[in-house]
């Protein structure tokens, strides 16, 4: 799926990577634990989380996440911008809660997830 | 063992949680450039980045040194924290120390040595209580 649809489909707000959505994404992870992302999550993956600081950027980078979706309307400070945007990461906030933001994405067909691996 | 390629060193800064990461991203970005293996760089910055917030957390701070090799990439992790009381129940998934205050920032849920563990393949901790902590991380390029 792509990132265009993604924001689409959560009606959300791109904070930067606005030229990036064309990326293709295969899964997606709904965490608040940046422990848990580091141990289960698989390729090509996005995250959606209500955790807001810079560690969430660099765990992303770690994992070679390249989208990060804020929920529940938080909003990252510009220095989680800036530092998403130096790694090249994709920031979008949305309105909707957790259950239903994963929901909506996972009905349209964004079905991979974290894996044992 | 063959002589580094390359050699990195790094101070990691304990009392500023947010450039925890730091030294990861540019290992990672070193790797890169030195085009070694998408699956390697993963795990090294895993690793990496797992260790480096621990010393953040519980140790305030240390150095890291680097040796990238043909074959591998070696990370010595050291600080001078308190040390670790009991290695084997530190290992275990789910058991951490963290404080509440660590947890409310996404990390402190007792799978950083797990994670460390399952991303190389080599891994020894030497540790004294009071005096510090050595992690030592190897992952072999294949």
């Amino acid at each position: 799926m792509k990132l265009r649809e993604i924001k689409e489909i959560l009606n959300a707000t791109v904070l930067t990577g606005e030229d990036e959505l064309d990326r293709e994404v295969i899964a997606a992870c709904g965490s608040d634990l940046m422990s848990d992302v580091l141990a289960f999550v698989k390729d090509q993956a996005m995250l959606l989380t209500g955790l807001v600081n810079g560690q969430v950027i660099r765990t992303a980078e770690m994992m070679d996440i390249h989208a990060v979706i804020f929920i529940r309307g938080k909003k990252p400070s510009d220095e989680i911008v800036d530092l998403a945007e130096s790694r090249d990461i994709v920031i979008m906030e949305t309105e909707l809660p957790m259950y239903i933001a994963c929901g909506m994405l996972y009905s349209a067909g964004l079905t991979g997830g974290s894996s044992k691996k | 063992m063959s002589e580094p390629l390359m050699v990195l060193h790094y101070n990691v800064d304990g009392s500023d949680f947010t450039v925890a990461g730091e030294a990861s991203g540019a290992v990672k970005k070193v790797l890169k450039q030195l085009g070694v293996g998408a699956e390697v760089i993963r795990k090294v910055a895993i690793a990496m980045y797992e260790c480096e917030i621990n010393m953040v957390i519980h140790a305030h701070g240390g150095s890291i040194d680097v040796e990238i090799r043909p074959e591998s990439v070696r990370m010595i992790h050291k600080d001078v924290g308190p040390g670790i009381p009991d290695v084997e129940k530190a290992m275990q998934a789910g058991f951490s120390t963290a404080s509440q205050q660590v947890r409310e920032l996404g990390f402190g849920a007792g799978m950083g040595l797990p994670n460390m563990k399952k991303y190389t393949d080599e891994m020894k901790i030497t540790t004294e209580l009071g005096k510090g902590t050595i992690v030592d991380m190897t992952v072999y390029i294949k």
